[in-house]
């Protein structure tokens, strides 16, 4: 602890700074190649893991299963709806899931009663999950109205509460850039996209910017009336800003990730796929991807959109003749 | 604190109160994801592919919900989405007859039955051979006339098997003013029937009742009862007045559901006011359940099931304890990073947690009593994430004491200050965190929803403990010796940040200089200053020497100690 909390002291009085802003180049470079890539990635791969929920079909969930052997499950599926193709996995201990193309409504709850049959367990322990094909376009179309929206409301409200268009710009720019990155993350990988990922990605658009709202504050205090003094530059202060709440962010950023983490174990764990899984996944990716960007994407991006602007130009001047 | 303590008192007498009732359970209103049970999306189609408006979506609840409540399951719940989709939420499994209810698309008609055939096809040998078949001897002249049957028509109809029709039954309307081959599951039977004569919107209202004999007394059988708006009064009069004189098959009019026959009565007498009244052989279920068929089957919507989700109890509990099991260790993950990192402050966080624990069950428990708050796995995920969020509350407020206290300050008043420029950010943040929550929960699908409520209900709850909680109980530990005196257990030792301690042991207290604070006090007018105030080390050299010049200083104590630290 006292190494940290020195180190926090250190960048507090401006005795130890990490280039934030002076880097922005890089970091922009950085960013930009991840955000192509990240683009890039799922046309090479043709897209990205779909749910069920974007494909429609079937899928059961068998719990308490003794014998977790996979044919079982799919002999069921051919008995009933011949010639539809069954995908079973074990995928927790005692679980089974079943997913199959997109059956009627009675083969659906045949299926059901004869999977409870053949593997041992009372009809009580099946779940059956009858997906349409419109369904996840549905939940997916809703998703982007509602990032729409949220983007236009947050980018007023902040720049209503900093006073400046550019600090709403700055944010917005990191955010889309967690956005696409996360997204490419999740093509590379292959993590399967399901509504409750969308959930993810969608709260991971608030943790983004409240961790931004955080770190911009102290810029803002930091920049007040920045031209009265001459000491830093306002490069320097946004930079001293950003290195200043750094072990709040870091703190953040461990809080935020341990719960999310401790769900990311338990759901793929003792639930196998699921809800709890899809959404710590993408929150856990998202949180971290986002503090990073807070740092070396919205920070110093702030100053890059002020750094032509008259008052900066002129206070520059005024420290060069120092 | 006394205004959080009543709320918590408040909102814990009106739980006991409600729970000692028996108005409310002890516990929050558990989702179907985690209690188990059967949840339809349902799609209302209208014919002829327009958009559903909101009268008539509103008109499909209600719908629904009269069929869910009619087949005797309770506690269903039926709520639209996005001004497009009808969700249906029950406990258990429903029973064919309750999907069926649900499921059953409203295109009724009536019509006259022209011929009955087997209910699967004719055998191909024994079909009518070419030469046999009825020809029309001229243009039909009602819908009850056999001239509709075309030679076409009628080898359709023996080809025509029930059992495979019925299950592809695309559930398009066919053309009223053509025949058309129906099957009667009931019966076992298929017919063709004649053009429509009456259709569904005309009836007004039908029920089961018991049939009265000639001298009115009940007579124990159970019949149909349908009342026609005047216009379907006039026109069911002329049908009955028509089919009365006709023979077997053609006797028969057929009350048709989305192509398929629900009953086939035989016309007994000419009806002419309007009640036509159906008997034989129903039981109370089976008159109910087409009464209710009748009723509301006269509305021009129809529904797709668009997902359909039947979570068995077991699986519901599960979830349920894993989420329990994961909020658990992330709680406790959460409480040793805060002491590891704030020592006996951590303290601090870990019970505005739990009071915020605290507040966030009693608020769901009531929530779940005065809206029907259902807390679905979604929900429990959300209330897991906020623990860091809410925990980052009191790391973003600590953060600035420290910077108050490496600025020099003792602890009461980096206390102060600190909670000033913390409690804006905070505020700053937090409606960010509302606002996401906000629109999540208007534009949200299924359960969506679950999560945004539970994230935007702890955001506020946040607050609620920062003010009333966490600033309090810190202003409140600034005064003991342990924590003003910046004990290394304390997390907020002035030594580790960087400042002499003012307490230097064997009794000696360093006293804060006042002039210093004074100053600063006026610096502080404007935070601009303040970043200023921040030099670097040489920066503090070089303003000492300028200022040197002047007083003996007393200011620089703070200077210089800083100094002695950081060599």
């Amino acid at each position: 602890m006292n190494k940290l909390v020195t180190w926090g002291n250190e960048l507090y009085t401006g005795k130890r700074s990490y280039p934030f802003t002076s880097k922005h180049r890089l970091w922009f470079l950085i960013a930009g190649i991840l955000v192509i890539l990240s683009i890039l990635i799922p046309v090479v791969k043709g897209g990205f893991n779909l749910g069920i929920d974007f494909r429609g079909g079937s899928e059961f969930t068998v719990s308490d299963v003794q014998n977790t052997d996979i044919s079982i499950g799919e002999e069921t599926v051919s008995s009933v709806a011949s010639g539809s193709e069954a995908t079973v996995t074990n995928i927790a201990p005692g679980t089974m899931r079943v997913q199959t193309e997109r059956l009627s409504d009675d083969q659906t709850l045949a299926i059901a009663d004869q999977l409870a049959k053949n593997y041992g367990v009372s009809s009580d322990e099946v779940t059956s999950n009858f997906i349409g094909p419109t369904w996840g376009e549905d939940v997916s179309r809703q998703a982007l109205f509602g990032l729409v929206v949220f983007v236009v409301l947050v980018g007023l409200l902040m720049a209503a509460y900093f006073r400046t268009w550019k600090m709403s710009l700055a944010a917005i720019v990191g955010l889309m850039a967690v956005v696409i990155v996360t997204g490419g993350i999740y093509s590379l990988t292959g993590f399967e996209i399901t509504p409750s990922a969308i959930i993810g990605f969608l709260t991971i658009l608030s943790y983004s910017l409240y961790d931004t709202v955080v770190v911009f504050d102290k810029v803002r205090e930091n920049t007040k009336d920045y031209t009265q003094q001459t000491k830093r530059t306002f490069e320097q202060l946004v930079n001293l800003a950003v290195n200043q709440t750094l072990v709040r962010s870091i703190n953040t950023s461990v809080v935020a990730v341990l719960p999310v983490a401790a769900i990311l174990f338990i759901g793929s764990y003792l639930l196998g796929a699921g809800t709890l899984k899809d959404l710590s996944l993408a929150l856990f990716v998202g949180i971290i991807v986002s503090a990073l960007s807070t740092l070396f994407v919205q920070a110093p991006m702030f100053h890059w959109l002020r750094h032509k602007d008259e008052d900066v130009v002129a206070h520059d001047k005024k420290m060069a003749a120092l | 604190m006394l205004w959080l303590l009543v709320v918590f008192i408040i909102a814990t007498g009106v739980l006991v109160g409600g729970a000692v009732n028996g108005k409310t359970g002890w516990g929050p209103k558990l989702a179907l994801d985690l209690e188990g049970g059967t949840e339809m999306i349902l799609a209302p189609r209208v014919q002829g592919d327009e958009a559903i408006n909101q009268e008539q979506l509103d008109q499909a609840v209600e719908i629904i919900r009269q069929r869910v409540d009619g087949s005797g399951v309770t506690e269903s719940e039926i709520t639209t989405q996005s001004g497009r989709n009808v969700v249906v939420s029950m406990p258990g499994t429903p029973d064919q007859t309750t999907r069926d209810l649900i499921q059953a698309s409203a295109n009724m008609e009536f019509r006259p039955v022209l011929i009955t055939g087997g209910f699967a096809a004719t055998p191909k040998e024994d079909r009518t051979p070419k030469e046999d078949l009825p020809k029309p001897s001229g243009k039909p002249e009602n819908p009850s006339d056999t001239n509709w049957i075309t030679p076409e028509l009628f080898q359709e109809f023996e080809g025509y098997d029930c059992e495979v029709e019925l299950k592809d039954r695309g559930g398009e309307a066919a053309d009223p003013d053509k025949p058309m081959i129906s099957c009667d599951r009931e019966m076992g039977v298929k017919y063709i029937l004649g053009p429509q004569e009456i259709s569904g919107d005309m009836i007004k209202d039908a029920y089961a009742q018991l049939a009265r004999g000639v001298n009115g007394s009940v007579t124990g059988e159970w019949v149909v009862v349908i009342e026609f708006n005047a216009e379907g009064t006039k026109l069911f009069a002329d049908t009955t007045q028509r089919l009365i004189a006709l023979q077997g098959s053609q006797n028969q009019f057929a009350i048709v559901l989305d192509g398929e026959t629900i009953s086939a009565p035989t016309t007994n007498a000419v009806i002419s006011d309007g009640r036509p009244q159906i008997s034989g052989g129903f039981t109370q279920e089976s008159s109910q359940a087409l009464a209710e068929q009748l009723k509301y089957g006269a509305l021009p919507i129809s529904f797709d099931i668009q997902s359909e989700r039947q979570v068995s109890a077991t699986l519901g509990a599960d979830q349920l304890t894993a989420g329990l099991i994961a909020g658990i260790i992330g709680l406790v993950l959460v409480f040793i990073y805060s002491l590891f990192q704030y020592r006996a402050l951590g303290l601090v966080t870990i019970a505005s947690l739990l009071v915020s624990g605290v507040l966030t069950y009693l608020a769901l428990v009531l929530l779940g009593w005065g809206m029907n708050y259902r807390l679905s796995l979604a929900g429990v995920a959300g209330l897991i994430v906020a623990i860091g969020l809410i925990a980052d509350s009191f790391i973003v407020y600590f953060e600035r004491v420290r910077d108050e206290l490496r600025e020099g300050r003792p602890l009461a008043s980096a206390v102060d200050i600190g909670w000033k420029r913390a409690k804006r950010t905070i505020l700053a943040s937090k409606a960010v965190n509302v606002l996401a929550a906000i629109v999540l929960y208007i534009v949200a699908v299924g359960n969506v929803r679950g999560f945004a409520f539970t994230l935007g209900l702890t955001a506020i709850i946040d607050l609620i403990v920062v003010y009333g909680l966490t600033h309090p109980t810190l202003v409140l530990l600034a005064r003991t010796k342990f924590f003003a005196n910046g004990h290394p257990m304390s997390g907020m030792d002035p030594s580790l940040l960087g400042v002499k301690p003012l307490y230097q042991g064997a009794g000696k207290v360093r006293r804060f200089d006042e002039n210093v604070a004074a100053n600063r006090g006026k610096k502080n007018a404007k935070a601009s200053a303040e970043a200023a105030k921040r030099m670097t080390i040489a920066e503090r050299r070089r303003a000492q020497t300028e200022q040197s010049a002047g007083s003996n200083a007393s200011g620089s104590t703070q200077a210089k100690a800083q100094e002695e630290n950081n060599e």
